[in-house]
């Protein structure tokens, strides 16, 4: 049971839980805590050592809109966008139980008018635009996924077709997402003309953007996993003449799985740390315009809310990349054993 | 000889005429098989023995289809193998299942492209039986990864069987499993082929398994150019039983003959050895030395 919480937390991740719990289970106290201090002491020191030095350089840098914040500023901020957020929330909420009073007002007087009810209109608030980064960098990683793992596979089935393709990925793999985002803005310009659009032109092109720059890592590890199957699970599918249709289903991808997460997982990576980029550029209302719109309002409080920016974008890359190291080692299986 | 008998190898199963592969390396190519010959009667149970290296898993292979051919041809019921098809059920050394899935899946696998035109349930069925005839009834929905060396065997001799193939191509089944294991499963193994009647041709390194199991012992010369050198008729009424054959007299002429064959070749193979190094010795004497 012990043995596998802590292979379960080691899985996740999370190896420096395991011992705390090891210890709750009353598991040689001494060594226990050794670990402890090991795997959460020494980081925590690290961090504290950090943020010390943070705080006495900060105040001695001057720029032209104040002296660079210290960390207690920096949390001050970030709980000033979080009351702020609150207070929306709550205008919000009376908006809608005054139009609900209204409502009722209205149809007791005109039992048979239509009422239009209206939406709320306020500004987004940062967790808002959080929010919307998590959607425009999942929308793109989604275009990346759905075009190099197909693509990625039939690379790795044929050496001709990764030839062909090779020089291409070359090509294209360097190209900084600066340079993709005007040509996919005036193509999304062009081409993406409903008069309803579903997506927001500039959450498009963010999007897309995010794609081209991230479908990379999947694309090649899949190939390189497909490429690299067991002849053993070939030959069984040659000896049982399965179509093409169920050797992909029943033995490629099985058997390729753990490599296309890790170039999913790296390609997630690239995909936040690009869409930033995109958002600044492409006006897309999230972290990478709040990024721009601070630095562009350039008030006293400019640099603390860039900081919270930097911060936020730091922590949730991180949380992707856990949880996409997760998924990771949930299918990767014991291959050698069999 | 039955006179019937002398019609079965006229129209064999099986024939391999004039066979023989030829692998492209770097320091030119290289004869693993030449001029192989065999015929093997439908029904008929044949282990392939030979020493290491000589070209068994590589003859195994091309029956199978999975090795292209050099030279000659192989005919099976009246047709010319041209690749890999399921009926011919082939037992790998190492089981290689499909590790993802669990035995039942592996089994059914095949079973679904084999029967194709029966329902879903009728499949399951017949996946079933073999893997309770394979003594794996309780532990069908394991993942395979679970599954020892053994059980894994077991798996692979189901999926194999559950095809139904016309013929049994075994390359060493047996050979990472303890003994008690290898028993077991060698009777599984007569079990079921002894009930199907299907044709088996199986690699082997085991003298005495070649003897238990076997119609008739194929032995293969040494490599390179290797070929069928000798073929023991083993004569004993089925169902053998293992004790009984141990106690008989002719059992220790067999072994003899199959360890006197392997031995030889053993034999042969030093003599052609210090020739060379004697050639290559002699050589160098005549050389002129400079001076
Ligand atoms: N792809 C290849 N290219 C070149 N030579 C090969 C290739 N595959 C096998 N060989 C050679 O062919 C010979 C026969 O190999 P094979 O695996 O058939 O032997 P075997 O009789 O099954 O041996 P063992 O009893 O050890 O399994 C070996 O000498 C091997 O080195
Ligand atoms: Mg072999």
């Amino acid at each position: 049971m012990l043995h596998k919480i802590t292979h379960i937390l080691d899985k996740a991740g999370l190896a420096w839980i395991s011992p705390v719990v090891r210890l709750c289970a009353g598991e040689n106290p001494r060594e226990q805590g050794r670990q402890i201090f090991r795997l959460i002491g020494v980081p925590l020191i690290a961090i504290l050592l950090f943020l010390g030095a943070w705080a006495v350089i900060a105040p001695k840098v001057e720029t032209n809109v104040g002296t660079l914040p210290g960390p207690a500023a920096v949390w001050e901020q970030a709980g000033g966008l979080w009351q702020d957020h609150r207070a929306e929330r709550e205008r919000r909420a009376e908006f809608y139980a005054a139009q609900e009073q209204r409502r009722a007002a209205f149809e007791e007087r005109f039992p048979d008018r239509e009422w239009t009810a209206r939406e709320y209109s306020g500004r987004p608030t940062y967790i808002h635009q959080i929010v919307t980064s998590l959607k425009t960098v999942f929308m793109g990683f989604f275009f990346a996924s759905a075009f190099a793992i197909p693509i990625g596979i039939i690379c790795g089935m044929s050496k001709t077709v990764y030839t062909a393709v090779n020089p291409l990925i070359q090509i294209f793999k360097p190209v900084s997402p600066l340079a993709w985002l005007p040509i996919v803005m005036i193509l999304v310009a062009a081409l993406y003309t409903t008069d309803n659009p579903m997506f927001e032109r500039a959450f498009l092109s963010s999007a897309i953007v995010v794609a081209l720059c991230s479908l990379w890592p999947t694309l090649i590890n899949t190939a390189v996993g497909v490429a690299s199957i067991d002849k053993d699970h070939l030959n069984v599918a040659r000896v049982l003449k399965l179509s093409w249709h169920t050797k992909v289903i029943k033995i490629i991808i099985p058997s390729s799985l753990p490599y296309i997460f890790t170039g999913l997982r790296l390609s997630l990576g690239v995909g936040w740390m690009v869409l930033i980029a995109a958002e600044m550029l492409a006006q897309n209302p999230g972290l990478g315009k709040f990024v721009w719109d601070m630095y562009q309002s350039s008030s006293s409080q400019t640099l603390s809310l860039i900081l919270v920016a930097v911060f936020t974008i730091g922590l949730l890359g991180f949380l992707l990349d856990r949880i996409m190291l997760t998924l990771q080692q949930l299918v990767t299986f014991d291959e050698s054993s069999v | 000889m039955d006179p019937t008998l002398l019609d079965d190898y006229k129209r064999p199963f099986l024939e391999l005429s004039q066979l023989g592969k030829t692998y492209p390396t770097p320091r030119g190519p290289a004869v693993i098989l030449k001029d192989l010959n065999l015929r093997i009667r439908k029904g008929e149970f044949i282990a392939l023995i030979g020493h290491s290296g000589c070209g068994k898993s590589t003859a195994l292979s091309m029956i199978a289809g999975l090795n292209s051919v050099t030279e000659g041809v192989m005919i099976m019921d009246g047709k010319e193998i041209d690749g890999p098809g399921p009926d011919r059920g082939v037992v790998f050394q190492s089981p290689c299942l499909l590790p993802w899935m669990t035995a039942f899946e592996n089994v059914m696998l095949g079973v679904n492209q084999v029967y194709f035109h029966v329902s879903r349930r009728e499949r399951r069925t017949i996946a079933e039986h073999y893997l309770q005839r394979v003594g794996l009834g309780d532990a069908m929905h394991k993942r395979a990864t679970d599954l020892s060396n053994g059980m894994k065997q077991r798996v692979g001799i189901a999926r194999a069987f559950a095809l139904d193939p016309k013929m049994l191509l075994l390359d060493e089944p047996f050979g990472m499993l303890d003994q008690l294991t290898k028993y077991e499963l060698q009777d599984v193994l007569l079990g079921l082929w002894g009930k199907d009647q299907k044709t088996a041709l199986m690699v082997t390194h085991d003298v005495d398994e070649a003897i238990f199991l076997a119609d008739r012992v194929v032995m293969m010369t040494n490599g390179p150019a290797a070929k069928v050198g000798d073929i023991l008729e083993i004569d004993y009424p089925r169902p053998r039983d293992r004790h009984a054959l141990l106690a008989d007299a002719n059992y220790y002429r067999y072994r003899e003959h199959l360890i006197g064959f392997l031995e030889n070749c053993e034999l042969e193979k030093e003599k052609i050895a210090r020739e060379k190094a004697e050639n290559a010795a002699s050589k160098k004497a005549k050389e002129p030395t400079l001076v």
